[in-house]
């Protein structure tokens, strides 16, 4: 095991794409037993921590969500380039999942015309801020459509059971073995 | 009736001529997915998950149409069954809309089941997120294409235990859908018996009752065991 | 009608014919007319009332003459003094060219210079017509044309002189093997049929051709519907039948037509029917029209579609042989197949059987297509390499451009690249290519062609022809078409071309019938021959040929790719 930091410590980060976050509550499930994991990781980059910029030198990140913007084409990109491990954290990163629902609508143009026009309000008008808002893409992509994925935990959202299951195998070194254990939905 | 014996999975099994690869599946707990397989209706071997290697056939064969004969020598699970079974899965998942999380049938569809027990972890090929159509016109029952896997339960169940054929396919190809009567919608139709049959029978959360939540409602498919119960030994009723 | 009756018949009318002096044959297969054969007669029939010659020329429509790319044709057979009868065929008559050859050959009794087709050219001599004898001679509007040529004859013999175990013995040892694509031995499957149990068994002609490009089947029935008649009938005779059905295509309505006519016409004269010819064999024949679907030329669908269910193929065994229509022994025959039993018959088996190769025996009838001079239909003795049909029958490639690769077997089937082009045509040469004999269309590509494209038309027509029942079928078709789409618009990785061979791999192994099988074949044979050429679509984002091009801007091409996939619902609209 490689990136360790200082102090022995896994260097984990956890990132959040196009999801509800359900995936990183079900991460706070994990209760207890968060406890138990504290001593032996450093958590680098999260939503849950104070890091603008995804670290170098990751040993395992957890991604939950999809690809839907250009945004996340580069977040993905960077974290895929800076981590050993990748794991696509829940159905959005699996499958699309409810964040690809609006595939079926065409493109991003009819998305946001269906969530900002469609609706009749006073003054509709589509956001527009260049440089600020990131552009949606067209299609929404689930992670390994985009990056190479090592490993899969579906699940909407996964069980903390299988998260803690994952984090254990990873910070002992082994490459976990999920099948028959995890499903979608 | 003659029986005969085989091999299955290299175990010798006995059969009776009436009895097909995937009965004696059943019967000796050899696991094979199925999903347009069901106990009680005609077999009609079109989900390929139950593809069985037949030693000295050069084609694999569906172990639910496949009538047990003399000496065979059946194979259920191989690396290349195994390899098989996983891309028709796949092939399933990305080919209409089934997002778990918003289905009604969460937690008990055999779609969802299957994949966790061939090792769908995730889906190589594209989604095609194609734009289906959902029917709520019947007083009772929806049908959302979007999560139809084809495997015609509902139209075999409607013709064969109800006898009122409301269901048939149309279409071709990835086009291919249910439809009720001549492609009316369903609340429309005058062969329904609003029976639930189909719904009961529907493998996944294609076909589900008005007012459902997400996860909720189990299927009862008793009236299938019953019947075939039935129809096999004669008397009715006890 | 009993058997003195038939050669009366047909002696009358050859009397007839005997004492014509020209006998002028307008194609009136379904390209001529569209070419407009139909005014070509009209203007022959008139010019040679208005010059008087009534009595000894007769015009009339006769069955597909060949050379498709150059009609409307007319045949003059003119019978000379010593009672040798020569034969002119000429080219593009319209109707200015028709009164002249009037006026010139029926007349004058010199033939046109201009038009003229000359006949000892190796179109014609290197052709061997079984199959397509009487298509160019007989009318096959007239039975009585068709009884002078020597139809039914065979059913005669069979009838009185032959045991039912005798017939199938001949095509036994006639080594007829199946013209409809699969080449399964036709005494073998005529044999199981004459001895499975049923009721009642019946016989099936298979006239549901499909593939793009072919059209064999169809001009054999525009053109000579008794001999398939005939060949059903000895087949009801030979299994026990008393039942059989024509199961067409509604897109043929020319063949519809002349196979209605020429069923009514045998019927009145007890040539099908009850106690056909006076014996005691009865032998019905009726039509069954086809919307259209492709799959429904695959046998067990076809069965459904007679039945008056959707057509979607069911799982093998039990074989039609055993359990067909009905749960009935089923005979299924193609058109071709057929249409040589006649001459099996008269000839016997071991006759028939010296034409063609060890394992293939007989003739094929092929349609020639795409870049080649003369796209047509012809006849030519099985093992006959590709090179003489390609070059020196159909002409070559036009515009002095190169052969590429011939596409024989239609989505089921696959190349055959120049290296191959002294391949003997049989079943086993062509499968030992990768390729399959398939039911005889035979598109030929030049150097302009793209064969990645040419992969994906055959894809995208799979796709849109799966009955939809089995998943790999449905969903793979799709997928790969998706895939091969990706490859022509320049934009596919090597991990997509890996995806395509993948599913190619599942398709052929795990579908439930032939369409879905075969659906890869084009992919697996173009990648075979032409592995180079998909490479360069990945790697280089660039199409050998010059024809795959990025997608235009604007359409986005997964979400295109999305819609293209005939959403559920969209084809109620359409």
């Amino acid at each position: 095991m490689g990136a360790l930091s200082p102090a022995g410590r896994a260097r984990v980060a956890t990132v959040w794409l196009g999801g509800c976050s359900g995936c990183h509550m079900s991460l706070l499930d994990l209760d207890e037993r968060l406890l138990e994991l504290a001593p032996r990781l450093d958590l680098v980059y999260s939503p849950l921590v104070d890091a603008k910029l995804f670290p170098e030198d990751v040993e395992v990140a957890l991604v939950e969500g999809a690809v839907c913007s250009e945004a996340h084409v580069e977040l993905a990109r960077r974290v895929r380039a800076r981590s050993r491990l990748v794991v696509a954290l829940g159905d959005c990163a699996v499958t699309g999942n409810v964040s690809a629902l609006r595939n079926a609508l065409g493109g991003a143009l009819p998305v946001l015309e269906r969530a900002y026009l469609d609706p009749g309000n006073l003054q509709p008008q589509l956001p527009a801020a260049p440089g600020l808002l990131p552009r949606l893409l067209d299609r929404v992509l689930p992670l390994h459509q985009l990056v190479p994925v090592d490993l899969f935990l579906p699940g909407c959202p996964p069980h903390a059971d299988a998260i803690h299951a994952v984090l254990l195998d990873v910070l002992a070194g082994r490459r976990p073995a999920l099948q028959g254990k995890v499903r979608f939905g | 009736m003659t029986v005969r014996t085989l091999t299955l999975d290299g175990e010798p099994v006995s059969a009776r001529e009436d009895e097909t690869i995937l009965d004696l599946c059943r019967e000796h707990g050899v696991p094979l997915p199925t999903l347009c397989h069901l106990e009680g209706l005609s077999a009609v071997g079109a989900c390929r998950l139950c593809l069985v290697e037949v030693k000295g056939s050069p084609r694999l064969q569906p172990a639910c149409t496949l009538r047990a004969e003399e000496g065979m020598e059946i194979t259920t699970s191989s690396d290349r069954l195994r390899r098989y079974r996983r891309q028709l899965v796949e092939l399933l998942l990305a080919e209409r809309s089934h997002v778990c999380a918003v289905c009604v049938a969460n937690g008990r569809c055999e779609l969802q089941e299957v994949a966790a027990a061939v090792g769908v972890d995730h889906v190589r090929y594209p989604y095609r997120h194609p734009v289906t159509a959902l029917d709520a016109s019947h007083p009772r029952f929806v049908l959302d294409q979007g999560r139809c896997i084809l495997c015609t339960r509902c139209v075999r169940v409607c013709d064969e235990i109800e006898g009122a054929h409301t269901w048939d396919v149309a279409g071709r190809g990835a086009g291919a859908r249910v439809v009720s009567d001549l492609a009316s919608p369903w609340g429309r139709s005058d062969s329904c018996t609003a029976c639930g049959k189909c719904v009961q029978v529907c493998p996944t959360g294609a076909l589900f009752e008005q007012l459902q939540p997400a996860g909720g409602g189990v299927k009862r498919r008793e009236f299938l065991t019953f019947r075939t119960r039935a129809r096999e030994q004669g008397p009715w009723g006890r | 009608m009993n058997a003195e009756g038939l050669q009366e018949l047909a002696e009358r009318e050859g009397a007839r014919r005997g004492a014509l002096r020209h006998r002028v044959s307008v194609c009136s297969a379904a390209g001529c007319l569209s070419l407009g054969a139909g005014r070509t007669r009209e203007a022959l029939t008139r010019a040679v009332a208005d010059a008087g010659l009534g009595g000894e020329v007769e015009v009339h429509g006769t069955g597909c003459l060949g050379l498709c790319h150059a009609g409307p044709l007319v045949q003059v057979a003119s019978r000379q003094p010593d009672g040798q009868v020569d034969r002119c065929l000429y080219e593009r008559v319209d109707a200015a060219r028709a009164a002249r050859l009037v006026r010139q050959h029926l007349q004058g009794g010199a033939p046109l210079a201009e038009g003229r087709v000359p006949l000892d050219d190796p179109f014609f001599a290197r052709q061997h017509k079984v199959v397509l004898q009487g298509s160019g001679d007989s009318d096959p509007e007239r039975i009585e044309s068709c009884l002078a040529a020597g139809a039914y004859q065979a059913l005669l013999h069979a009838l009185t002189r032959l045991r039912p175990a005798d017939v199938v013995a001949e095509i036994t040892a006639s080594g007829l093997r199946g013209r409809g694509g699969g080449g399964y031995p036709a005494g073998l499957k005529w044999s199981t049929v004459q001895k499975a149990a049923g009721p009642r068994k019946v016989v099936i002609c298979n006239a549901d051709e499909g593939d793009p490009g072919a059209f064999m089947d169809r001009s054999v029935l525009e053109g000579d519907p008794h001999r398939v008649l005939e060949g059903m009938a000895i087949a009801g005779y030979a299994v026990g039948a008393d039942q059989g059905y024509v199961y067409v295509r509604g897109e043929h309505p020319l063949a519809l037509t002349r196979l209605r006519t020429a069923l009514e016409q045998a019927e009145r004269l007890q040539l099908l029917g009850h106690r056909i010819l006076g014996t005691g064999f009865d032998f019905r024949v009726d039509l069954r029209i086809g919307a259209g679907a492709y799959v429904c030329g695959e046998e067990t669908a076809l069965l459904a579609s007679v039945e008056g269910r959707r057509g979607t193929p069911r799982p093998r065994p039990p074989y039609p042989a055993v359990s067909g229509l009905w749960g009935l022994p089923t005979l299924i025959n193609n058109v071709e197949t057929l249409a040589n039993v006649p001459t099996v018959i008269r000839d016997g088996g071991r006759r028939f059987a010296e034409l063609g190769t060890a394992g293939s025996r007989g003739t094929k009838v092929f349609a020639l297509a795409g870049q080649i001079a003369r796209t047509g239909l012809i006849e030519v003795p099985m093992g006959t390499p590709l090179r003489e049909i390609v070059f020196d029958i159909g002409g070559g490639i036009p515009g002095g451009k190169a052969f590429k690769a011939a596409q024989t077997g239609g989505p089921s089937g696959g190349c055959i690249p120049a290296q191959h082009l002294d391949l003997p045509v049989d079943y086993e040469s062509l499968i030992q290519v990768g390729s399959f004999m398939g039911s005889g269309g035979l598109i030929v590509m030049d150097e302009s062609a793209c064969m990645v494209d040419l992969a994906a038309f055959y894809m995208e027509f799979c796709r849109d022809e799966s009955c939809g029942q089995c998943v790999p079928c449905r969903a793979g078709t799709a997928q790969m078409h998706a895939l091969l789409q990706k490859l022509t618009h320049l934009e596919a990785t090597e991990a997509d071309l890996a995806q395509l061979e993948e599913l190619a791999g599942l398709l052929q192994a795990t579908s439930l019938c032939g369409l879905g099988q075969g659906a890869p074949n084009p992919v697996i044979s173009t990648l075979r021959h032409f592995r180079g050429e998909y490479l360069a679509h990945v790697r280089e984002r660039r199409c050998p040929a010059g024809v795959c091009r990025p997608a235009a801007p604007g359409a986005e091409p997964s979400a295109a790719a999305a819609r293209g996939g005939a959403a559920p619902g969209a084809e109620a609209a359409s």
